[in-house]
């Protein structure tokens, strides 16, 4: 919709520029068109090729490997240097796309609560607090890199799992401890702005239904914000999928079906970030760290699409 | 029940700047009364007062009484009841992005345990009381955004008397309205005062007239007069007050 009325505003100062005649202003309009159009082709050409060039490699696997999709997905084992039983090399990723998936889960699950309460405190309860202090932390706690994350893990939550479970203490849930703690900022700051953006004509309506604060956040405020709030979350998850240093360091990297929370496991980024150096383009094992890529790829893809369509949907309410 | 409402001496500020000077006002139980006056000289501020809307207002403080029948508000009621028994209607139409049926049920809801059955009576008869329940019958699911300015301003009056409030603060009900839709929300104000006692803000002079049975003029903080409506438009005693009616400053 924009677009197109940017589009008739720009095509109608073109005009104007004819009838009188400012021909220098019309170079320099063209000018910038012309060098914005490239920027853009530029970028649009990349996801392009980058898309191609993973999902070309990825589907080597199963065409040029002649790898079945049901052995790939549903496979258990991996290790593609040697041959099951049936002749099929051992290219099951399910272990990968299990470990992925309950990492990506667990933490959303562990960072939600804290993310949405302290959201809730810094908009609703102490606004002075929030905007002066709160939310720039958490904007400077957005940006640390994942590598210390990961080394605060393995410092202090792996041996604080061996001490209370036993094991080696890499696993499953250290690592979604690990990525909760790194999601938290994500999560807070996108779920905060979510809720001041909430309208206070909804909060004066509830509490002049004579409603209590709880009331009102729990009635009007969080169910306005509920789109914001899901978007929050899949911002979350996405990072924590698509997170591969901080998990590698910590789940304890053993391509196997997850047995539990406390057992060594890995997850889609940990067997590529491990793998990729050591495969020779072109080979088998190589093809498949590719395929593993592609799973990754599309559904970062699907949670940027979720993100659009709660967007979409969110805008289509308030109109 | 349709309660009285009254202020006395009643002295605002917000900070340092002084919005409300000595105050004293009744408002008559089952009547409309209606404050007018030019713009920023108090009126939503002494509304505010009426249901302690002010009290989240941060550096406001109210001195002097303010009653409902002959309870003082500040001294002692809980916030909370009070605003259940003075319910309010702000000036732009403000339904939560909840469905037309949630709407109404919101304020029962928070204020008890109804059943389901009787939730569906107090939707239905709120909203045949607002002369809306013909035109969302069938869409009850909807979101209360759907609606049109007017329709949604009817909503929020459903919604406010869905609670059963002894009295009904209006601020500038229909400024944001078609003439249609202002027509409607007058005739609703002067219906429903009989049970629930009007108190509205207005811009709009004939408005004024139309619909109160009394009406307080202020300017400048200043409460300059109150009387019945009729002699305060004809006989007014007050020179300001006259000047503001015809049209002289505003
Ligand atoms: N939240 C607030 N904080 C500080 N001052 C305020 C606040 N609300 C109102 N005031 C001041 O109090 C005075 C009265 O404002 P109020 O909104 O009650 O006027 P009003 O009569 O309702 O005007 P209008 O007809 O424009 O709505 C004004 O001088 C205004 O600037
Ligand atoms: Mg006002």
């Amino acid at each position: 919709m924009t677009a197109i009325g940017e589009k008739t505003v720009s095509n109608k100062s073109e005009s104007t520029a004819e009838v009188v005649g400012v021909s220098p202003k019309r170079g320099i309009e063209r000018r910038g068109q012309i060098i914005t159009g490239l920027c853009v082709t530029l970028v649009v050409v990349l996801v392009v090729t980058l898309i191609f060039m993973v999902c070309s490699r990825g589907l080597a696997t199963f065409t040029k490997d002649g790898i079945p999709l049901g052995s790939f997905f549903g496979g258990t084992t991996w290790n593609p240097h040697q041959n099951g039983a049936d002749g099929v090399p051992l290219v099951g990723a399910l272990p990968m796309i299990v470990g992925s998936f309950s990492v990506t889960l667990l933490s959303c699950l562990i960072a939600l609560p804290f993310a949405l309460g302290a959201s809730i405190f810094v908009v609703e309860i102490a606004p002075g607090f929030g905007s002066k202090i709160f939310r720039p932390l958490t904007e400077v706690l957005v940006g640390i890199p994942s590598v210390v994350f990961g080394l605060v893990g393995l410092g202090i939550i792996v041996p604080w799992m061996r001490g209370l479970v036993g094991g080696t203490g890499y696993g499953i849930l250290s690592a979604s401890i690990v990525l909760a703690f790194m999601i938290l900022p994500t999560i807070t700051s996108l779920s905060t702005d979510a809720l001041a953006a909430v309208p206070n004509s909804y909060r004066d309506g509830s509490y002049g239904l004579g409603c209590t604060r709880w009331q009102t956040i729990v009635g009007v405020v969080l169910p306005s914000a509920l789109p914001g709030i899901l978007t929050a979350i899949i911002m979350g998850m996405s990072r924590a999928f698509g997170e591969a240093l901080a998990v590698q360091m910590v789940i304890g990297n053993a391509a196997q079906m997850p047995q539990g929370l406390f057992t060594p496991a890995s997850t889609l980024t940990s067997v590529l970030t491990m793998g990729m150096g050591n495969e020779a383009m072109g080979t088998l094992p190589n093809d498949v760290l590719w395929a593993l890529a592609m799973v990754l790829l599309i559904m970062s893809l699907v949670f940027i699409l979720i993100v659009h369509l709660i967007g979409r949907k969110g805008a289509a309410k308030n109109d | 029940m349709a309660e009285s409402m009254s202020v006395k001496d009643l002295n605002l500020y917000y900070g340092d700047h002084q919005a409300l000077k000595d105050i004293t006002l009744d408002m008559p139980a089952g009547k409309v009364t209606a404050f007018i006056g030019p713009s920023g000289c108090g009126k939503s501020t002494l509304l505010r007062c009426l249901n302690r809307m002010n009290d989240r207002i941060e550096g406001c403080r109210v001195e002097g009484t303010v009653k409902l029948g002959d309870t003082d508000v500040y001294e002692n009621y809980d916030v909370y009841e009070l605003r259940r028994r003075v319910g309010m209607v702000f000036q732009k139409p403000n339904p939560f992005p909840l469905s037309i049926y949630d709407n109404v049920a919101y304020g029962p809801r928070h204020h008890g345990k109804p059943s389901k059955a009787e939730l569906d009576q107090i939707v239905e008869t709120t909203l045949t009381d607002v002369g809306l329940w013909d035109e969302v019958k069938d869409k009850l699911d909807h979101s209360g955004l759907s609606l049109s300015g007017g329709q949604a301003q009817r909503l929020c009056i459903a919604r406010a008397l869905a609670v059963n409030p002894g009295v009904l603060l209006m601020d500038e009900p229909t400024s944001a309205l078609d003439p249609i839709s202002t027509g409607l929300v007058e005739e609703l104000a002067v219906k429903v005062a009989k049970e629930h006692t009007v108190i509205i803000v207005t811009h709009n002079m004939q408005q004024a007239t139309r619909i109160s049975t009394k009406c307080a003029f202020f300017y400048l903080g200043e409460l300059v007069e109150a009387a019945p409506t009729a002699q305060l438009f004809s006989t007014p005693k007050d020179k300001r007050t006259e000047d503001y009616l015809t049209g002289r400053f505003g």
